[in-house]
């Protein structure tokens, strides 16, 4: 039998010469060569894994001129300079994978690799049980909106099942544009029929006969590993008319977006689903009444659908003992910027900021002092390393004037200048402001006028007042997030890291 | 008769509008059709003509102006063609932890343009980009088409001296 071999054609890998690998250890002829998602650790990419009779032997980062070198001292059989098992590394080994446990294992297009690792499973829970028990099941897992907002999953579920309407819809929002946060990028690439089948679920749920992902066109490998994955689940009647025989019909279709941050918020998403140009909508109508093309319609964050098959199969109350407080179940974690070791961290809520940057971590990469960690994306809060005992759970970062969000954490060393941090924030809001309401649209702008003032000396007590003040009316008065939350950044930077403000 | 220079409107490629209109009307049972054709007409003629706008919006039964308002929305919608090689720079903050902004200043001298341009020579088109998702193999950079992480000054010259 011939060896396999696993290699990761998840983009971050390809992007530090996976591909280049691959067809060196292909071109050796002595092992068979799987391309799979990436298991998460991308200081070790490319990630190279030899199956054996323990298990996979991991070898990274291979370089494309390493490979023959590595053949040579017995790589296809395991031995040479290995990290050793794959799955006992320390890394691996204190996480709790449930939304993310086949990326990085499975070949993401093979259905069958997909079935053999409990695919399909959640799915056909959901089908044997009535509509609403599969909300209530959705409800009592405790499951909350992951991309940021933290609104109960199975609640939104409830109120679109109850909408009376001919046409509802079921919408995944795959358009991360925020910084620092690529898991649903990941979970796309390595393991695509997941989502497919939360959005299934989530279709007969609600009563819903179409789905749509918005992904964003920054992620063409991501766009393209859904689209073949889609016919594929067509071709097994996971999707279609009558999915796996129940009568049950959904079918799914991806739309790229163009290149505007702001189609990452929901409404504005909708309205580019439609067509249109991105602009906000205001609330309500929620869009679980009135969504796409005015029907309910569910919006959910990727990595919301792609647990929800994990839930059924296990049940909720098997997921529900994951976590803390409200915040129950596993978050996907994403390490970014300069740091050591980043990557995906799946485990429960509840772990502390200062375990996933150094424990998980290991620090900057610089090799010096981290100085402020950004977690949430680009409205989320600066927060320097004395806050670190926080746990990640949604109420904890409330309290303390920050969110969790996507679950994006990028760190930052001690040469980072926050005053440029925070103008950035405004910069990157007036940029890509939709623009329909005023105290985003023109406060973003003034913003960046207002620090600038500070930064050079110029009235700095009375516009460090100036831009409190605009902060709280941005935060009051803006129609969604993007404007909304900007101040977030802005506010924690002058908390914080008052000095870089002459403060 | 006046002696007044007017600009030379742009070369019409032949059969352009026509094609235009196939495209159209192949897609427009779509929902939501507008973006996807734009897309389309993009992925095919590399951006999209002042003069494209209204045979969509004739297709779509659109006003010109609602066509305009989408075109110009969205940044992914180029309005002229950009040079050989598109050299995207990514200047979201994960990458700015690791340099990004110095890569870009180290870009726009090595390459001879700024963000949104295009060189004299047609050769090389430069952007930003906010986030590829490589957030942990920073700064992030993509070299026609091509994703490449942790790119340092020396390796972004490696990379445009390939496409030369």
């Amino acid at each position: 039998m011939t060896v396999r071999v696993f290699v990761p054609r998840d983009s971050a890998a390809r992007s530090v010469g996976a591909d280049e690998v691959a067809e060196r250890i292909a071109a050796d002829g002595g092992a068979e060569v799987v391309r799979t998602g990436s298991r998460g650790m991308l200081w070790l990419e490319p990630l190279v894994e030899v199956e054996t009779a323990a298990g996979r032997v991991g070898y990274g980062p291979v370089a494309p001129e390493d490979v023959d070198g590595l053949i040579a001292a017995g790589m296809l059989s395991g031995a040479g300079a290995s990290l050793g098992l794959v799955e006992e590394l320390p890394w691996m080994k204190r996480q709790q994978r449930l939304t993310f446990q086949r990326v990085g294992v499975v070949d993401p297009l093979s259905t069958a690799d997909y079935v053999a690792h409990g695919g399909t499973r959640g799915l056909l829970a959901a089908l044997a049980m009535p509509p609403a028990d599969v909300v209530e099941t959705a409800v009592d897992s405790g499951l909350r909106g992951r991309g940021g907002a933290g609104f109960p999953t199975g609640i939104k579920w409830r109120t679109v099942l109850g909408a009376d309407a001919d046409l509802k819809f079921v919408c995944c929002n795959a358009d991360e544009g925020d910084s620092g946060t690529y898991a649903d990028r990941m979970l796309i690439e390595g393991d695509p029929f997941t989502l497919i089948e939360g959005m299934t679920i989530a279709a007969y749920a609600v009563g819903a006969a179409e789905g749509y992902v918005y992904l964003r066109s920054e992620y063409p490998d991501a766009v393209a590993t859904l689209k073949d994955a889609i016919e594929r689940a067509r071709d097994e009647g996971w999707l279609g008319p009558d999915i796996l025989g129940s009568g049950f019909g959904f079918d799914l279709h991806v739309r790229v977006g163009a290149g505007a941050y702001i189609c990452g918020e929901e409404t504005s998403m909708l309205e580019s689903l439609e067509g249109k140009r991105g602009m906000v909508r205001a609330k309500p109508p929620i869009p679980a009444l009135e969504g796409l093309f005015g029907c309910p319609t569910v919006v959910n964050n990727v990595l919301s659908l792609a647990t929800v098959p994990t839930i059924l199969a296990h049940g909720a109350a098997e997921y529900a003992a994951y976590g803390t407080g409200r915040s129950l179940g596993t978050s996907v974690f994403q390490l970014g910027g300069n740091i050591a070791h980043g990557g995906i961290v799946e485990t429960a809520f509840g772990i502390t900021l200062g375990e996933l940057v150094n424990d998980f971590g290991g620090g900057t990469s610089s090799g010096r002092p981290v100085r402020a960690v950004q977690v949430g994306g680009p409205l989320g809060a600066y927060l320097p390393v004395e806050q670190f005992d926080l746990p990640m759970d949604y109420e904890a970062f409330a309290a303390a004037g920050a969110m969790v969000g996507h679950g994006g954490i990028v760190v930052f060393d001690e040469t980072v200048d926050m005053a440029a941090m925070a103008r950035f924030a405004f910069e990157f809001c007036a940029a890509e402001s939709c623009g329909k309401c005023t105290p985003c649209r023109v406060g973003a702008v003034r913003g960046v006028e207002t620090i600038d003032r500070i930064v050079s000396g110029t009235d700095r007590a009375k516009n460090l007042v100036v831009l409190e003040d605009l902060c709280e009316l941005m935060t009051d008065g803006s129609l969604c997030a993007m404007g909304g939350l900007t101040p977030m950044p802005v506010r924690s930077a002058v908390r914080h890291f008052g000095e870089d403000f002459q403060v | 008769m006046t002696s007044e220079v007017v600009a030379a409107a742009p070369v019409p490629v032949p059969g352009r509008a026509r094609r235009v209109r196939e495209i159209a009307e192949e897609l427009r049972g779509l929902r939501g059709a507008l973006i996807p054709i734009l897309h389309a007409v993009q992925e095919e003629f590399g951006y999209v003509d002042q003069p494209d706008v209204a045979v969509i919006a004739d297709v779509l039964n659109l006003a010109v102006a609602e066509v305009h308002g989408v075109v110009t929305f969205y940044k992914d919608f180029r309005r002229t063609a950009a040079g050989r090689t598109t050299v995207a720079i990514c200047q979201a903050e994960a990458c700015r932890s690791v340099g990004a902004v110095e890569l870009a200043e180290h870009a726009k001298r090595t390459i001879g343009c700024g963000f949104g341009e295009t060189t004299y020579d047609g050769r090389v088109t430069l952007e930003e980009i906010y986030c590829f998702g490589n957030c942990a193999l920073g700064p992030a950079v993509q070299v026609a088409g091509k994703l490449h992480g942790r790119v340092t000054p020396t390796r972004l010259n490696a990379l445009l001296g390939e496409t030369r």
